[in-house]
């Protein structure tokens, strides 16, 4: 027998207690059961809600890359929400429905966007990296406002869902409820393999200290922009999912009260381990379903809940977790 | 007799930097040949860091030019520069504090592979760039130390890495800016230690305090005064010369 506690190589780097793989698969694992839970109980409430759930939490991951994992603090991602919503629905208007097409073109838009912003915000830090993204946000907003022949203001109809290949596959709720699921596990392992890849470490190490990466022959700047890409590429194939799930596409969709409610759920999961951003995704939007029942005047409640969040759980919701687990274990 | 003609590694050539009003960097030219290491040493604000960063890219000179592997790099960024071979370590301790010991060292092992936009498998598994990496922190003494984040490392082991880094870059020229700053006596020994043994497989500019380990080290000495080279030569010629003994050398000897 080999006794391990007495081995003589150093002991690794100490984890948070759900940086395993027990987190994420009891997550996954309960999205796949919800639609049979489902079927007792008012099962097109519950399939579309925890579909929305699903499609925000798949930009919230792509924030998360940014912010997490890149201290790059975007005020602007939901322009990318729009731009693959936008995809769906302008050509839709002109008859083209199948995701061969429209989902391309929804990761291509949002790409290019995230490409040609990013070379821009990316030269500046902090506060002005936030004030910029925000900028290019309001853009995208107005610009899409000012759209009079696909809705301007009012926004736009999608009145054919995605089909694949011709086939209606997206029609129906729950099969559209495990695409979303499916894309949302795609997105979570993309984003989990790129953080660890050796491309991850270059970027982290940019957050940690730019000049030491720097000076051993790293262009950050570079590493920062594919990353920006990526999580551009990311928040376009949830618009491209939203757009399908509400059949509607509108210029909401980008408006910068809509980048703040990913940067509150990413922050209310906990930034920088992915699996904190589809927990804050669920609770933002769970919580605010929850409480627009009760009363309309929701958020006089829901305000003072996230500063009770933000001021005695500093890790959001999963670094409280850890805390209580840790208190208990003693 | 003429001496042989070797083409030095780093030359620098009239070399100026303001500060506003002040001349931090005055006209200086030195150069490092092949396999030396060459100390420059100076009393506080004499412009040594200044001179380092200037050297490595993270300052730009406002005249002057900066000669690296017989190619102008006056115009380099720090990054283009690292590439090309240039390591530095710095005056105030920089490392990645939240990445292990063996991953900072590791990423520069990346850094000279220059392989980094693999976007697929575990970077922290990966025995090509672990094992370069853990043969530079045995050379330091801090293997032991691997799997522990960098930022739990006491002050002078912090400095080891920083050695480790740079040596992890295969350098064609290392610039250490004071890698004793702050160490303690038997610390400072080991760091001597290293230095001596690393002495010949590249060239080496040493700023440094500690008046015992630059003569016990250099081969080359040069005393930088409010930012001009007041004398250039081997230890022996450093230690001798009246003029640096006056502005210098009489109050660090005692």
């Amino acid at each position: 027998m080999v006794d391990v506690t007495a081995t003589s190589t150093p002991a690794p780097p100490r984890r948070g207690l759900f940086s395993g793989n027990a987190l994420p698969i009891a997550i996954f694992v309960l999205f796949a059961l919800v639609p049979f839970v489902a079927t007792f109980k008012a099962e097109t409430y519950v399939l579309s809600l925890v579909t929305r759930v699903m499609i925000f939490a798949i930009a919230a991951l792509a924030l998360d890359l940014l912010i997490g994992y890149g201290a790059l603090v975007s005020f602007g991602h939901a322009a990318f929400i729009g731009l693959g919503a936008y995809a769906v629905g302008i050509l839709g208007s002109h008859g083209v429905n199948d995701a061969l097409v429209s989902l391309p073109v929804a990761l291509g838009i949002s790409g290019l966007f995230a490409l040609a912003t990013g070379i821009v915000c990316l030269r500046t830090k902090g506060v002005y990296f936030i004030m910029i993204t925000l900028a290019f946000g309001q853009m995208a907003f107005f610009t899409a406002s000012s759209l009079a022949p696909y809705g301007g203001d009012d926004g736009l109809t999608v009145r054919m869902r995605s089909t694949f290949a011709g086939l209606p596959i997206f029609t129906n709720d729950r099969a559209l409820y495990y695409i979303c699921l499916g894309f949302l596990l795609a997105a979570y392992l993309i984003c989990r393999s790129l953080v660890a890849s050796r491309f991850g470490r270059v970027y982290r190490g940019a957050r940690e200290n730019p000049q030491r990466m720097a000076s051993i022959g790293f262009e950050i700047y570079r590493y920062q922009l594919v990353a920006y890409v990526i999580a551009g590429m990311i928040g376009g194939l949830s618009g491209f999912l939203l757009a399908n799930a509400t059949d509607f596409v509108s210029p909401a969709y980008m408006s910068w009260q809509r980048s703040g409610e990913l940067l509150i759920m990413v922050i209310f999961g906990g930034i920088g381990t992915l699996s904190g951003a589809i927990i804050g995704a669920a609770a933002f939007l769970l919580t605010e379903e929850w409480l627009s029942g009760i009363t309309e005047h929701w958020k006089v409640i829901f305000g003072p809940l996230l500063v009770i969040v933000a001021v005695f759980a500093p890790g959001g919701l999963l670094g409280l977790a850890n805390r209580l687990r840790r208190m208990i274990r003693g | 007799m003429a001496e042989p003609v070797v083409q030095p590694v780093l030359r620098i050539e009239g070399l100026t930097k303001n500060f506003g009003g002040l001349r931090v960097t005055d006209n200086v030219t030195l150069d490092v040949r092949p396999g030396e290491l060459h100390a420059v040493i100076g009393p506080n604000g004499a412009g040594k860091t200044t001179l380092i960063n200037q050297i490595s890219g993270q300052l730009r000179a406002d005249a002057g030019k900066i000669m690296f592997g017989g190619e102008d790099v006056t115009h380099l960024s720090v990054d283009k520069r690292a590439e090309r071979g240039l390591a530095r370590s710095f005056q105030i301790t920089s490392i990645l504090p939240r990445f292990s010991v063996l991953e900072n060292v590791a990423l520069a092992v990346q850094a000279r592979q220059g392989t980094s936009f693999k976007f697929f498998g575990s970077a922290a598994d990966e025995g090509a760039l672990n094992k370069p990496a853990m043969e530079a922190l045995d050379q330091v003494g801090l293997a032991a130390r691997a799997m522990i984040p960098a930022g739990e490392l006491s002050h002078g082991e912090k400095r080891a890495l920083e050695l480790a880094i740079a040596l992890a870059m295969e350098p064609k020229l290392l610039l250490l800016d004071e890698p004793m700053a702050g160490t303690g006596h038997d610390e400072t020994e080991r760091l001597v230690t290293v230095l001596r043994s690393l002495k010949g497989r590249f060239p080496m500019v040493l700023v440094e305090h500690d008046m015992g380990a630059v003569f016990a080290l250099a081969d080359r000495i040069s005393v930088l005064i409010y930012g001009r080279i007041l004398a250039s030569g081997t230890p022996a010629e450093v230690r001798a010369d009246p003029q640096v003994v006056t502005a210098y050398l009489g109050d660090e000897m005692e």
